[in-house]
């Protein structure tokens, strides 16, 4: 049995800790929350500079070419520092996509800018309120071109290109579209979102010119195996930011005193903090099981990224619901930094399915699994 | 990171296989013999071929095994229906103790005889006025001569009444503070004095029992640390008992919620297709899942020769209550019929029913959910205790809500 990461991913986990303390200190956070940039460019930067976006592609493409392992112990450190990065988009996304479906020259051309930090990709999938499905897509591929209307895509102001799903009368139903988004034919406007260290945008689409990504008729199930993989990604960053919010409840309490000693010795605050740390305890050693999935190309992929997601979810959520709670009327204010994870915890939650929907894909998945 | 054996724990689980598949008791064998008679027939060759207590030294009857090679074991042995709940205690709580506080000639003399499933043992810890404040135990011991003699009661003592020997905590100082005025010791159950009466639970069986003692003597070479030391000695006893608990009850999981919700309609489509019953297994899913790979750390911890970190005591503060939800759940999903218990009738043979009934009680043995939610706070976290309102106090300064 050896179901622990490896000494130099841990050594990798120290330096990406070290880097983001020093480089996403709180007050960084709270520049692009207070300010009108989509991102913290300089963080991106250096981000760029460390090799993060190059992890996983491979090294024919630019990238360095290592495992799933590396990447989602970067994803965790990522969340615990809430770092106001398009990172999630670009790489868990995007780059997964093209790994996934892409034409040679489309890897040629487009992975190398991706490991260099050249260009930003995005996904985009959701046309507003309630879970996307194939009944539900409008946006589609006319003779003049791409047309829709997409949102919420995140980072959408400031990407490159992104992959658009779009109905299609072929195969299963739907189609990727890779389209490059400073043309005529596309127009981005910021929209908030709960998250303000996050940029969003609403896209729309008037003919614009765009290339197939994979088969025509083949995205719907590619959507499903790319949100698989996106999901092992994304619930490391939760269980990273989890962590964070339960350590931030637990230093507080110790400090903060009520009725002469410190809330951290009420047993209501206790088994607060101790639920705290159940969930993120399972959550993790469920996301080690999503990350073998990943590394391993398993066929048990959807059930274990379901498994991970469901579990992350709630614990982060929970977290940084309880971490607020736990701070009490100051966790309320603008000035506490319980605001974060409060924020990214929900935006997380949502952003490649919610909780209902993956836990419908759990079943689903185990139904599968157990079939085969 | 993978799920492999390294080379020699293969070779090991190998062994262990070979020697399970050839030597696992057939149910001719075990004919007629009731529960203890048949746990002790498998304890004891078990203990004739060396696989009984692995991890024990090679003289008392282990074979000096790691604790990888002793999970590798359980987990070989967990695929048979082997008969051995009775020595739970003994062999995992009240053997490490007299390892760890007993003389050589305790030694000597208990430990091949608990390896070997001869003697069977309880444990004498809980009282009427102490459970999850153990501490507070009453039980008075009086020194005369060579002998302490014993008078009190003890209460949920599983097994009283088949066991040879129990460890006993006992109050021999009620003058200075709680923990310091307790000793502890181990006694022949058969010492005349000690009565045993067993306890009806709600589920109308009755495993565990009253155990009275009326001036019963122990010689003082049965004294396990020094007189006043007993608390201390007492924790060795119950950080194993975590371990031996731990993981929560079987019974109803997700799979057998599974067949259920495939079977049972509600307005006529199975209940699986309800997104609501959907999103309760995938919950419990995440549960079980998350439970089996904590677990798989730990087991690379050990496999490191690392020990494994606070993890696991989320077991059975994860299990227990999560057993009681699905019994619970499942009994709905069969709407009226759920409260039918009939073998015939019910559903899975009446699973259900009894895990529901039986399901409280794993939310409080070997420390309630509660406590396991303090010990997470304060020992994983480093969160302080509750002010305690006897401290500083001695013992019967200590108010007690009955007089």
């Amino acid at each position: 049995m050896n179901f622990e990461f490896s000494e130099e991913q841990e050594l990798l986990r120290e330096q990406a800790r070290g880097f983001l303390t020093e480089h996403c200190p709180p007050t960084a956070v709270r520049a692009v929350l207070e300010g009108d940039a989509d991102h913290d460019d300089v963080l991106w930067k250096k981000i760029v500079e460390m090799g993060w976006t190059a992890t996983v592609i491979p090294e024919e493409f630019g990238g360095l070419g290592l495992s799933y392992l590396e990447l989602v112990v970067i994803a965790e450190e990522l969340g615990r520092s809430v770092a106001p990065v398009p990172f999630s988009s670009s790489v868990y996304l995007a780059t997964e996509a093209l790994m996934a479906c892409g034409s040679q020259a489309q890897k040629e051309k487009w992975l190398p800018l991706l490991a260099a930090g050249e260009a930003i990709g995005t996904f985009a999938l959701a046309e507003g309120n309630g879970r996307p499905s194939l009944k539900s897509l409008k946006t589609q591929m006319g003779e003049a071109g791409l047309s829709g209307r997409k949102l919420p895509v995140a980072d959408g102001r400031r990407a490159d290109f992104a992959i658009v799903v779009g109905a299609s009368d072929a195969g299963d139903g739907a189609s990727w579209y890779l389209v490059e988004l400073d043309q005529d034919g596309v127009s981005r406007e910021s929209v908030r979102t709960l998250d303000f260290s996050r940029g969003h945008a609403v896209m729309e689409f008037n003919d614009a010119r765009a290339e197939l990504l994979g088969g025509e008729g083949a995205g719907w199930g590619a959507t499903e195996r790319l949100l698989d993989r996106a999901a092992v990604l994304f619930a490391w960053e939760q269980v990273g930011l989890a962590d964070a919010a339960m350590i931030q409840a637990r230093d507080y309490a110790m400090g903060r005193y009520a009725f002469g000693r410190a809330i951290a010795s009420y047993q209501a605050i206790k088994h607060k903090l101790a639920n705290m740390y159940v969930k993120n305890t399972l959550a993790r050693s469920n996301c080690y099981y999503g990350a073998w999935a990943l590394n391993t190309d398993s066929a048990e992929l959807p059930l274990a990224a379901a498994t991970a997601r469901v579990g992350a979810i709630k614990a982060a959520v929970f977290a940084a619901e309880e971490n607020v709670q736990t701070h009490g009327g100051m966790g309320f204010t603008w000035e506490f930094d319980c605001q974060f994870y409060y924020r990214r915890a929900k935006l997380l939650g949502v952003n490649v399915g919610s909780e209902g929907y993956w836990q419908d894909r759990l079943i689903t998945a185990y139904e599968q699994n157990n079939a085969a | 990171m993978d799920f492999n054996d390294t080379q020699e724990e293969a070779a090991f689980r190998a062994e262990a296989a070979a020697w399970l598949k050839a030597n696992v008791p057939t149910a001719d064998e075990l004919e007629g013999l009731d529960d203890i008679a048949a746990s002790k027939l498998w304890q004891k060759r078990k203990y004739d071929a060396g696989w009984a207590c692995i991890r024990w030294e090679k003289k008392y009857g282990g074979r000096e095994a790691t604790a990888i090679e002793q999970v590798i074991w359980n987990q070989e042995e967990a695929k048979f229906n082997t008969p051995g709940g009775v020595f739970v205690i003994g062999q995992g709580m009240a053997a490490p103790t007299l390892m760890a506080w007993g003389k050589p000639e305790h030694h000597e003399r208990f430990l091949p005889k608990l390896a070997s499933g001869e003697e069977i043992w309880c444990q004498l810890f809980s009282e009427p006025a102490g459970g999850s404040d153990l501490a507070a135990l009453r039980t008075k011991a009086e020194r005369d001569g060579d002998d302490w003699v014993i008078n009190g009661q003890k209460i949920w003592t599983s097994g009283a009444h088949y066991s040879d020997y129990g460890i006993l905590v006992v109050r021999t100082d009620p003058n200075v503070a709680k923990h310091k005025g307790l000793s502890y010791f181990f006694l022949d159950m058969k010492s005349p004095g000690v009565e045993i009466k067993p306890i009806k639970q709600l589920t109308g069986g009755a495993n565990f029992n009253e155990v009275y003692f009326t001036d019963v003597r122990i010689p003082d070479s049965q004294r396990l640390g020094e007189v006043g030391q007993g608390w201390q000695v007492a924790l060795t006893t119950l950080m194993n008992e975590r371990a031996a608990i731990g993981g929560g009850g079987a019974g109803v999981n997700v799979d057998v919620a599974y067949r259920i919700a495939s079977e049972v309609m509600i307005d006529d489509k199975p209940a699986i297709e309800d997104s609501a019953v959907r999103a309760k297994l995938a919950d419990w899913y995440v549960q079980e899942s998350g439970l089996r790979f904590t677990g798989y750390r730990s087991m690379t911890a050990m496999s490191r020769g690392e020990i494994p970190g606070p993890e696991n005591s989320i077991g059975k503060l994860v299990g227990a209550p999560k057993t009681q939800e699905m019994a619970s759940f499942c009994m709905d999903l069969l709407e009226m019929s759920g409260a039918i218990w009939d073998e015939n009738l019910s559903k899975e043979e009446g699973l259900l029913q009894l895990t529901y009934m039986g399901a409280p009680g794993g939310r409080i043995a070997g420390g309630t959910d509660e406590i396991m939610a303090n010990i997470i706070a304060e020992r994983v976290l480093g969160m302080p205790q509750e002010p305690r309102m006897d401290k500083g106090m001695s013992f019967n300064e200590v108010p007690t809500g009955s007089n």
